[in-house]
């Protein structure tokens, strides 16, 4: 080893073992290829959870350090503290530790936990603003280095946009816009560092770039040069990272720990060096099976051992923190990092890529508790083995922290190395990227088409001009022809903007380390998204089978609607509403692909709201399915709270039929219950959940979160939040700490729909 | 089978876990012969409320989830308001939901039914959820408006065709727990051969609020829900009586 691991390690340095001996090779030796090293390698396990281990002792003491440092954070006000004299790079900081003599895997984003970095590459704006609202004040002088003499994504962004995107921002019928701070929602193949090393990638990279040359020099030869140039100085950055922690990570893995290790030290890279929305790891879990397999057939390992590797890794991926503004905070509710990690699924070949490992991972939730992250996303077919279907069923009972997404509708088209991004975003891992595009807000276009294109709330022309709709009651065929205009209006400008953000991002905050872990030639899409899906199916459902009347105000604004008679509301499996949803789905999702992308991106569309569903409801006017100006969403997918009258499944299929193939950013669906309104005893409980699940899959629905508790339950955690430091509950596509929430988004949770029987 | 047959429905749940095994559709019918002081569903009272559907219309509305409750080891439960108050329109429902799907069909009911009018239903009753109240006729008369024997004969006739039973019984403090009758409940139900379990249903307060909206006084104002200690307690009375009930026999 050229550089010697610290003492503190307690690691004596050895000669390095062949970081490949006994893996079976095929294709993945000659190029990069993670997902045929899988194939050949990987040991599907198909028993039940009976070898688990419990946590260490190291564990168990570290994790209560860390659980003193979050306590000590929350009664900061949010923030333990910011290195402001510091701007994030892969090697800005010093190593460092939580206590550096029980850790096993080590890295932190700066050289302390929960020390918060400077990241202004994607706006300086949000770094000022959460600085000041935390008490901190970041030096001018980083200040004027990134307003005057280096330019910020943010500021690119705002150069270039419209008049009209800018005055849509501000009504917020397209929002959440990633246009201040990193996009992320790229999903690093953080595997590739630890099977090949970095020397190998940075090679294969350097090949790539010797291979353009050949290419004639139009613009997208010149930036894809550039950016291959930036990929190959990240990774070079990355080893002397490692090396700071006194790691050489330029050959492959030897050993199940420095597996672990070397992907922690290249997810850890991507994490200083972008404050992206959604930081995802992908699916390791898996992989590093296969790591833990040979060691412990090799006796280097024991279960127990094994066990404290994935806890300490997790304790990371819990510790990982942005530095962001208290508003941003309350839109996504605490403080979220989407550090998603896919496990389970099948293989193509027919086996099912489950392993022990998948079962380690889930197991974290018991060693450290439950925990919103890292955010364990269950990718379930109906094939997979029956023993690892009840264990996430029962840690789902226990925890409420996992969600579930359909790998029998995403295999066929992502393959069988698949991760979620985010929330519900599948990408091929290292082959394919999406640019996050938030979402619009159709409930607010309708009442737009109502309007004429006059904002309800702001009073101010914001959509095309025309005449309000008139008459007493609303005209079915009138309002629909009015909507389907005001959505063309809307899908232009929204991918516009996207093309503005995206093109800038590029530009200004380019992924280099991310993006060095992928293949040079790659899928991109563009991830559109719809917010109030089921208030617009309502509504026109109201207005096609109902009377609505507008009532309008001395501007001739409809600011709220009358209903007269019963209309088929979106929850009940009722085909006459349901098909209207479907209709949204696929109307938008047409008038989406009409318009050209930013790198030939391919246009997708999620329907995900994430917990925004709550400042969604506050931006938009009473609408006519009887929903008041102010009031909530439903989240994502899921019909209005408390008009799915006929019980789970009859919800969960009016969710199903929203098809996929017009929304392959993924359909969220978040799930209460109490936990009586799964059985009685604890194994049938299990047992109907696994039905439950297996049944949804068959029916085509893409994601479901699932949340277990009593309402009483979180009433009680209102009050004193003290006592639930580590309850989870999961919302729109990932999990938060509930005592985390708004007393608003609080509020929500508990008036949502919980499933059960009185 | 006429499909045409109409029954006053209530309401219905897709997804039913607690009454009777997997995951079951759970039809509530209109209309109870009774007047439980502790009742959750007042509003299922009234025999000439609730909408009129024929057998065909409910089938379509269990057709789209048959995957769910066949997979589960589940089924269909017709429960109430009382189901026996419209016997005819059950067994039919019952029997096409055997013909076409091959379901497990369950029957909750207080048992207060005429047994010449649901022999047809038993035949195409797999289990019955069986309501015990109370053992002493004055106390449910009390509780329920109606005195216990033809639940209680009720309850033997199905012991004698052999119907397979759950036991389940509401318990309030103060009410339905003393120990006397939760012992004799035990020695009843050790007499019938029949019975697969006992539950023991906390009484709950998240019905109140029905009676409230009907203009109906609640009875149970001020009773409490039991504690996990106070269900153990009754569990056990009901062992007790099962056991001498058993000895008596031998």
């Amino acid at each position: 080893m050229a550089i010697s691991e610290k003492h503190v390690l307690g690691e004596p340095p050895s000669n390095r073992l062949d970081g490949w001996r006994g893996f079976r090779t095929g294709r993945w030796i000659h190029d990069v290829d993670v997902g045929d090293f899988l194939t050949l390698n990987l040991t599907p396990y198909e028993g039940d959870e009976k070898f688990l281990a419990p946590p260490t002792t190291a564990t168990k003491s570290l994790w209560n350090i860390v659980l003193e440092l979050m306590k000590k954070e929350r009664d900061n006000g949010g923030v333990l503290d910011v290195d402001t004299n510091t701007v994030s790079t892969i090697v800005s900081h010093e190593p460092g530790y939580i206590d550096p003599w029980l850790e096993k895997i080590v890295g932190l984003q700066t050289d302390a936990p929960l020390k918060r970095s400077v990241q202004p590459f994607g706006g300086i704006r949000m770094v000022i603003d959460a600085c000041e609202a935390y008490g901190y004040k970041l030096p001018d002088e980083i200040i004027r280095t990134f307003t005057d003499i280096r330019k910020t994504h943010n500021q690119g962004v705002f150069d270039a946009y419209t008049t009209e995107m800018k005055l849509a921002r501000k009504a917020g019928i397209v929002t959440g816009l990633p246009d201040a701070y990193g996009r992320g929602r790229i999903i690093g193949d953080y595997r590739r560092v630890a099977l090949y090393g970095v020397d190998r990638l940075l090679s294969a990279k350097q090949a790539d770039l010797k291979r353009m040359e050949q290419e004639k020099l139009t613009d997208d030869v010149i930036r894809a040069r550039e950016e291959v140039s930036e990929q190959i100085r990240a990774l070079g950055e990355l080893k002397q990272m490692a090396a700071s922690y006194g790691f050489d990570i330029s050959g492959p893995a030897a050993t199940a720990k420095e597996a672990v290790q070397w992907l922690y030290f290249a997810y850890l890279a991507a994490i200083k060096e972008q404050n992206g929305a959604a930081m995802s790891l992908g699916r390791v879990s898996s992989f590093l099976d296969i790591y833990i397999e040979r060691d412990i057939q090799e006796n280097r390992l024991t279960e127990v051992e094994a066990q404290e590797l994935v806890d300490h890794l997790v304790m990371k991926l819990r510790l990982v923190k942005f530095l962001r503004t208290p508003d941003y905070n309350e839109l996504f509710s605490g403080d979220p990092t989407w550090v998603t990690e896919s496990i389970g699924g099948m293989g193509l070949d027919g086996k099912t890529r489950v392993t022990r490992n998948s079962f380690r991972f889930l197991h974290t939730l018991y060693n450290l508790g439950p925990a919103p992250e890292p955010n364990l996303t269950v990718l379930w077919s109906t094939e997979l083995p029956q023993g690892f279907k009840e264990f996430c069923a029962k840690v789902s009972i226990d925890t409420s922290s996992i969600q579930y997404e359909n790998d029998d509708l995403m295999r066929p088209i992502y393959g069988d190395d698949y991760g979620i991004a985010c929330c519900v975003s599948a990408m091929r891992i290292g082959k394919q990227l999406q640019f996050f595009g938030a979402r619009a807000n159709l409930a607010k276009a309708l009442l737009y088409a109502i309007n004429g294109g006059v904002d309800e709330m702001l009073g101010i022309q914001v959509g095309p001009a025309s005449a309000p709709i008139g008459g007493d009651v609303l005209n079915f065929e009138e309002v629909m022809k009015r909507y389907d205009e005001m959505l063309e209006w809307l899908a232009k400008l929204y991918m516009e903007t996207l093309n503005v953000i995206h093109y800038m991002h590029d530009k200004y905050s380019y992924e280099r380390i991310e993006m060095a872990l992928h293949d040079t030639e790659i899928i991109r899409t563009m991830a559109c998204g719809i917010a109030g899906l089921s208030v617009v199916a309502d509504s026109l459902s109201a207005i096609k089978y109902a009377k609505v009347k507008p009532i309008r105000n001395d501007k001739g604004l409809a600011v709220d609607f009358e209903i007269e008679g019963e209309y088929p509301q979106y929850g009940n499996n009722d085909d006459r509403v349901d098909e209207l949803a479907v209709q949204l789905t696929e109307t938008f999702m047409n008038k989406l692909k009409k318009h050209r992308t930013y790198r030939g991106a391919i246009p997708t569309q999620s329907v995900l709201t994430i917990t925004s569903n709550v400042v969604y409801g506050k931006k938009t006017g009473s609408t006519p399915d009887g929903r008041k100006q102010g009031d909530p969403f439903a989240p994502g997918a899921n019909p209005m709270h408390g008009r799915d009258r006929k019980g789970a499944l009859a919800s969960l299929n009016s969710v199903a039929k929203l098809p996929y193939e017009s929304s392959l950013d993924g359909i969220s669906n978040t799930f209460s219950l109490i936990p009586k309104a799964l059985g009685r005893e604890a194994d049938a409980r299990v047992r109907n959940l696994v039905s439950l699940l297996d049944g949804y899959a068959a029916k085509r629905g893409h994601h479901l979160n699932v949340n277990v508790f009593n309402r009483e339950q979180l009433l009680d955690a209102m009050e004193h939040p003290e006592q639930y430091p580590q309850l989870t509950i999961r919302v729109s596509g990932y999990a938060v700490n509930f005592i985390k929430l708004t007393r608003a988004q609080q509020m929500d949770v508990i008036s949502r729909t919980f499933h059960g029987s009185m | 089978m006429n499909a045409m047959h109409m029954g006053r429905i209530h309401s219905l749940d897709t997804f039913g876990t607690v009454d009777g095994p997997g995951i079951r559709f759970v039809l509530f019918m209109q209309g109870c012969p009774l007047r439980c002081q502790y009742c959750h569903n007042p509003d299922s009272w009234e025999r000439t409320g609730g909408t009129l559907r024929s057998v065909e219309e409910i089938l379509e509305e269990i057709e789209p989830y048959v995957d769910y409750y066949k997979n589960s080891g589940g089924g269909i439960t017709v429960t109430g308001g009382e189901p026996t108050l419209q016997a005819s329109f059950v067994a039919e429902l019952f029997k096409a939901c055997k013909a076409r799907w091959g379901l497990n069909t369950a029957l909750d009911t207080s048992g207060y039914c005429d047994q010449n009018r649901v022999s047809e239903l038993l035949e195409v009753t797999d289990l019955v959820l069986l309501d015990l109240k109370l053992m002493s006729a004055d106390g449910h008369r009390k509780l329920t408006g109606q005195t216990n024997e033809r639940i209680l004969s009720f309850a033997k006739l199905l012991s004698k065709r052999r119907k397979r039973i759950w036991i389940r019984h509401v318990l309030v403090p103060g009410l339905t727990d003393g120990a006397g009758d939760l012992m004799a409940l035990g020695r009843f139900v050790e007499g019938l051969n029949v019975v697969d379990k006992i539950e023991i249903l906390p009484y709950h307060r998240m019905g109140a609020y029905k009676w409230q909206q009907l203009g109906i006084p609640y009875p149970l104002e001020g009773a409490m829900e039991p504690s996990a200690l106070e269900v153990d307690r009754a569990e056990h009375y009901i062992e007790q009586g099962k056991l001498l009930g058993r000895n008596s026999v031998v």
